[in-house]
């Protein structure tokens, strides 16, 4: 089980570069999350660790050593593929086998293993199957039996559920994070859904045209995220951004929005021009006594909640209230949002400024 | 009247084109069938008018083409009595065996050449279309074209440069040198027909192995030929019917050492006058071995039309 360390990380393809300087530690036996939409690199990120592409520059040290230029064989790294990737010419045991054969293990200490972690997955009865016919699920098992048979170091998942249909996609998430919590590997696992990485990692790294936003727990960074980017990207649906021009200085504690003065978490530095409130969806109260006006523009029902769409003198803004308040498209409501939840951004950079609740989080984003 | 479907052909349809396959079939099966045919008949029936299709079977042609044989005395005859039923076949012209033909050497110089050099293309031809497949190549399109465009005229035109070639080099009338020509003339073919077949199979079948803990060539070679045997299988047919068939070449560059059977077995003509059913049935020889060999890959063949579309 080990640590690893990504420092100034980065990747060009020719004129492309798919990862710029990009630096974050996974601690041992995290279960770690690299998120992003396609094309940011993220997998990029996930092969260089795993040895399948070799850095343009940059170390990855995985329990201190340093290894971003050895061959995946000498990683002791498993990878699980998106496709799985089973060898279509064996049968599952031959197919879970396949690393120890490689180290040279003797073969009745091969079938104990392949056996044993067969158990675990709950796939003995399909051992001597081809890998042709098998359902996702099991495909997607056995492909986690041929990388856990080895007891690597650390496991890379790529988008392992992606293949998989949704109603499945829901239980494979739970078998997995629950086999990672039965044996405490480091796992480094790449997708592009946001619930998917807030539900199942420790930790969440969140890539942008290949670039790292932010690192951090999923909550502090669905709380306290580091760039709109982030807070548009993570949570369903994203932050409101309500635009407004201001000069707020070091100490602020008040925006004003269209002449109403908004609370705002004490800010650690100032900025001037265009800038963004940034408030979650479910932070904003309708109120009739709330003298911030917005207009109803559609309330869709959840069960449980309601998504009410409104339009602002700011800009159109969601809340998620109480399916229980009645909401008629075209009444005018009063907004409260509350205080302190609120991200004060810079638009033109994208940053959120700091502020007395969110400068731990971004201290080490 | 069954109902109207797209995806499922009428009986009507499938009746009738069931038939212009069985027709068509039946058409070009016709020479085939008349030379295998003639392979069986004596030489007057062979080249009676109109032609005879049910005849008395004999199997003097493939005695001709196997033995050379010399006229004798009727003293010489009459002392020696057939050994065996090629003897006696022999004997109704006043001839006797003297020994072997070249016929089997050069059947043998044949399988020597034409398996030889289909292994070689498709050894060379692997390993080039793998790495075009899946390492980044300076120029690599660039590449493939040049080696396409050693297909763009025929083989034949270049044969004066590689005739003064081989003279120079000791080649003429070698093995090595017709395995290394007809190598060279389906190497463009086998890369690719290759490079088709490998840019198929997922990279991550490798990538996986990588990570299990084998070498570059060892994924290469565990998981990659077994996925590439179909395309490996056809590529093969088509070089091994090329190098088997080559004709002008042969004729060429070979004469009493290297020649194979394609420029020998016209010369039967000469030998013992208009031999026919010899020359027949040293064709019907010839065809066997690719016959067989496509017969044996057949399944390989099959499943090579329907590349690309299974799951991967």
């Amino acid at each position: 089980m080990a640590k690893i360390e990504i420092r100034n990380l980065r990747k060009e393809f020719g004129a492309f570069t798919a990862v710029r300087e990009s630096s974050f530690t996974i601690e041992d036996g995290e279960f770690f999350m690299l998120l992003g939409p396609s094309g940011c690199g993220k997998t990029t990120t996930l092969r260089m660790i795993a040895g399948l592409e070799l850095p343009t520059s940059g170390e990855i040290l995985l329990d201190g050593e340093e290894i971003s230029q050895r061959p995946p064989s000498q990683r002791d790294i498993a990878f699980v593929f998106q496709m799985f990737a089973l060898y279509p010419h064996m049968n599952v045991r031959k197919n879970i086998s396949y690393p120890l054969v490689s180290q040279g293990m003797p073969k009745a200490q091969v079938r104990a293993k392949v056996d044993e972690v067969a158990g675990i997955l709950g796939i003995r009865d399909i051992l001597d199957r081809p890998v042709g016919g098998l359902s996702g699920g099991d495909r997607q098992r056995v492909a986690l039996g041929r990388a856990i048979v080895r007891e690597p170091k650390a496991f890379m998942m790529d988008e392992p559920l992606g293949a998989l249909d949704a109603e499945f996609r829901e239980h494979m998430a739970e078998e997995l994070r629950a086999l990672h919590d039965r044996m405490g590997a480091t796992t480094v696992y790449v997708t592009h859904d946001q619930l998917e990485a807030m539900q199942m990692g420790d930790k969440i790294v969140v890539m942008n045209n290949a670039v790292v936003e932010q690192f951090g727990t999923p909550q502090d960074i669905y709380d306290w995220p580091a760039t709109m980017f982030v807070a548009d990207f993570i949570g369903s649906p994203s932050m409101n951004f309500l635009r407004f021009d201001g000069k707020l200085a070091p100490g602020a504690t008040h925006v004003g929005l269209n002449g109403h003065d908004m609370r705002v978490p004490e800010l650690r530095e100032g900025a001037e021009g265009k800038l963004v409130f940034g408030v979650r969806p479910e932070h904003i109260t309708l109120t009739d006594a709330g003298d911030y006006r917005a207009e109803v523009l559609a309330a869709e029902y959840l069960g449980t909640t309601q998504i009410v769409t409104l339009a602002t003198p700011n800009g159109e803004v969601k809340a998620r209230i109480g399916a229980a308040q009645k909401v008629a498209a075209g009444e005018t409501v009063g907004l409260a949002f509350r205080p302190d939840t609120v991200t004060v951004f810079d638009e033109a950079s994208g940053r959120a400024l700091r502020s007395a609740k969110n400068e731990g989080v971004l201290a080490h984003g | 009247m069954s109902s109207f479907s797209v995806t499922e052909t009428s009986a009507r349809a499938k009746w009738i084109s069931g038939t212009l396959v069985i027709l068509y079939a039946l058409i070009t099966m016709i020479p085939l069938v008349w030379i295998m045919l003639t392979g069986f008949k004596s030489p007057a029936d062979s080249i009676s008018y109109p032609p005879k299709v049910v005849f008395e079977p004999t199997l003097e042609g493939y005695v001709n083409l196997f033995t050379t044989r010399t006229r004798q005395t009727q003293e010489y005859l009459e002392a020696n009595p057939p050994q065996n039923w090629a003897d006696e076949i022999v004997r109704q012209y006043d001839m006797v065996i003297v020994g072997p033909s070249k016929f089997g050497q050069r059947f043998m110089n044949s399988v020597i050449i034409g398996f030889g050099s289909t292994f070689l293309s498709i050894f060379l031809g692997t390993l080039a279309a793998y790495a075009f497949s899946r390492f980044r190549i300076p120029l690599a399109d660039d590449l493939l074209f040049f080696i396409l465009s050693t297909r763009m005229m025929p083989p034949i035109a270049v044969a004066i440069p590689i005739f003064l070639m081989f003279r120079n080099l000791g080649l003429s009338d070698t093995h090595l040198g017709m395995i290394l020509l007809y190598t060279a003339v389906n190497i463009s073919l086998a890369v690719w027909l290759l490079k088709g077949f490998i840019d198929e199979i997922p990279r991550e079948y490798e990538e996986a192995a990588l990570i299990d803990g084998y070498t570059r060539f060892q994924a290469f070679y565990k998981v990659v030929l077994p996925q590439a045997a179909t395309g490996i299988a056809s590529t093969a047919i088509f070089c091994l019917i090329f190098a088997w068939n080559e004709y002008a070449f042969a004729v060429l560059l070979t004469s009493a050492t290297a020649q194979t059977a394609p420029p020998f077995i016209p010369t039967i003509i000469g030998i013992g006058g208009l031999d026919w059913p010899a020359v027949a049935a040293g064709a019907t020889i010839f065809l066997l071995p690719v016959m067989v060999f496509t017969i044996l890959l057949r399944k390989h063949l099959l499943r090579g039309i329907t590349f690309g579309a299974v799951r991967k």
